[in-house]
């Protein structure tokens, strides 16, 4: 009796688990932070309506916010996300240029970092970027007087956004680096031969006419992993220097900002606001990735 | 191939220069960029396997040093029977993070290649739509709605219970994206004559479509097995119970409260080491399979 419900109703059955989660843990919480982003909150009292005030603040009285968090997260996301996006694309294009077996080996070796990604392997950074003599970067640069003395990396605003930048890109050749690899290697050999009998010259000529169109999806997949791992991978500056907000607010990103007044200000309403413009710069991001790519399908 | 005007040319065919049978000379170009981007990649890598090796007397060796004199298991011994704030050993945190990931991975292959198989063979309403909005969510940035996710883990009960580092996890959009493009690969007629032979739908699941798409299941692994094994979200947010804590959050405190790095720096260097290292063997030995997944990854 059961059995015969069950296979009656297989469909529903097996996608019930994924379907539920996938509501609960994802659908739910971005509706929540739509509507939370309208109150006030403090987590003790019932939120309160009131509009839209906190966008209002966000843009006119978060004077940290728009000096500090929007240009930082501009230009980290531009590193991070178009740099690391671009260099993740030159590495696999250029593995792909040579055999098989170096090729599995080097892949292996640039895709490690991304296994446990920069955050959780901060105290090797924070080894070679620390603030004292015994530090490897102080050190070799004492050494051949190239700083008079030791300089605080991590604890100064002018070097943390940049060195988050180097740590972050690092650890950013993930997923969205072997799909493109992936999608490199399988066009079919064929194509190349058609073009070089259509009057293509030189690799760059094969890169543009070949390899980008016909690794198109896959490219566009890498893409996404792109945007995903630079907002994913924003708490970088915090695990960096120890401290949130991050020094002088040097380091301070879009999302550090969240948990800043999410979970040390308790303002919930307010971080919630915060998150909802990240979500909506997330998905212009891949808006804009899909119409490079010629893809305006959704 | 757009744009090349279609010229026929009786000049000979050059080898495209993609995924080259043997080594030549003209690949030392490649080389010679590939191999220094390598060795920095590695250098941290190799730095933290150096580092969990050393003796206090050479950590502290002023100036510091690259390589290790005398090796010593040190490290890891103090690991183990060190205790961050409470008396609580490493090896439980250890043994959390073991026990959370394996049944993470498990019931992520068991959820992910269901719908998978429903989402690629099965008809229904709003299947399309449905799928755009998971594929949509692979933007999904779970820090950016840490404040309401937080209220659910509340509301279901979830907080302070181990299986907290264990159901958040489970619907994984990536996952379900990657299988299903992969078990579209399965022809319609193999999975039809099976019906006609009266196999139910579990049935053609276990037996069919799971041994086909093993890459692809490989490959949810690995993705999954990081998720778990890496995340700090659930130590740090939802458990307050210290005995509860996963690995990866104990690895945080090292790194966070000992003052002095370069006195925790052995000792957290082990521990990297014990994060990484299983991260690193799995990889290696399905990382053929891994790429048979990616070459399906693709967003059309």
């Amino acid at each position: 009796m059961i059995k015969r419900y069950l296979d009656k109703y297989s469909t529903a059955v097996l996608l019930f688990p994924y379907i539920t989660l996938f509501i609960i843990f994802i659908v739910i919480p971005v509706v929540a932070a739509v509507g939370l982003s309208f109150t006030y909150f403090n987590t003790i009292e019932w939120p309160k309506f009131i509009g839209l005030d906190n966008y209002i603040n966000l843009f006119t009285k978060d004077e940290v916010f728009m000096q500090k968090v929007v240009p930082n997260t501009i230009v980290y996301s531009i590193f991070v996300g178009i740099g690391g996006y671009l260099l993740s694309f030159f590495l696999a294009w250029s593995l792909s240029q040579i055999s098989k077996l170096p090729r599995t080996i080097l892949a292996i070796i640039i895709y490690s970092p991304s296994m446990t990604g920069g955050v959780l392997l901060t105290t090797v950074w924070s080894v070679i970027f620390n603030g004292d003599k015994s530090g490897y970067l102080n050190y070799i640069l004492l050494k051949f007087n190239v700083i008079k003395e030791p300089v605080l990396w991590l604890q100064s605003d002018k070097y943390l956004l940049v060195i988050m930048i180097i740590v972050t890109l690092w650890s950013s050749m993930g997923v969205g680096f072997l799909a493109i690899l992936a999608g490199i290697l399988n066009i079919n050999e064929e194509l190349y031969e058609a073009a070089y009998i259509d009057g293509v010259k030189n690799r760059f000529q094969e890169i543009i006419y070949v390899t980008i169109p016909s690794a198109k999806p896959q490219m566009l997949f890498g893409a996404v992993m792109a945007l995903v791992n630079t907002f994913q991978s924003s708490g970088i500056g915090v695990a960096l220097s120890g401290a949130n907000p991050t020094p002088n607010y040097a380091g301070q990103l879009i999302v550090t900002h969240i948990e800043d007044y999410g979970f040390i200000r308790y303002e919930m309403g307010y971080a919630a606001a915060i998150s909802v413009v990240l979500l909506i710069i997330i998905r212009f991001s891949s808006v804009g990735a899909q119409k490079l790519f010629g893809n305006s399908d959704y | 191939m757009n744009g090349v005007r279609r010229k026929k040319r009786t000049s000979v065919l050059r080898g495209s220069g993609i995924n080259p049978k043997g080594f030549h000379r003209s690949q030392l170009k490649f080389y010679a960029y590939l191999m220094p981007i390598a060795a920095f990649m590695m250098l941290p890598i190799v730095f933290i396997t150096i580092s969990a090796f050393k003796p206090i007397e050479e950590l502290f060796a002023y100036p510091p040093r690259f390589y290790v004199k005398r090796p010593t298991l040190n490290n890891f011994i103090m690991l183990l029977g060190l205790s961050s704030n409470t008396n609580i050993p490493a090896s439980r945190y250890l043994f959390n993070s073991i026990v959370s990931t394996a049944v993470v991975v498990l019931l992520n292959l068991i959820i992910t290649s269901s719908a998978g198989y429903v989402f690629s063979k099965k008809k229904f309403k709003h299947k399309e739509l449905l799928f755009n909005i998971n594929t949509l969510a692979l933007m999904f940035v779970p820090v950016a709605v840490g404040i309401p996710r937080y209220f659910i883990i509340v509301y279901t009960g979830l907080l302070n219970s181990f299986m907290a580092h264990i159901i958040p996890v489970l619907a994984m959009p990536v996952g379900l994206f990657l299988v299903k493009q992969f078990i579209d690969q399965i022809p319609d007629s193999i999975i039809e004559s099976a019906a006609i032979e009266g196999a139910s739908s579990y049935r053609i699941l276990g037996s069919i479509v799971i041994p086909m798409i093993k890459p692809a299941l490989s490959t949810v692994a690995i993705l999954s097995f990081q998720a778990s094994w890496n995340s700090v979200e659930a130590s740090t947010m939802y458990i307050n119970n210290e005995t509860l804590k996963n690995f990866a959050f104990y690895m945080s405190t090292l790194s966070n409260s000992t003052g002095n790095i370069v006195a925790g720096q052995g000792v957290s260097a082990a521990a990297s080491l014990i994060m990484f290292l299983p991260n690193l063997i799995i990889f290696i030995v399905l990382q053929s399979r891994v790429m048979n997944t990616m070459a399906h990854s693709g967003l059309k």
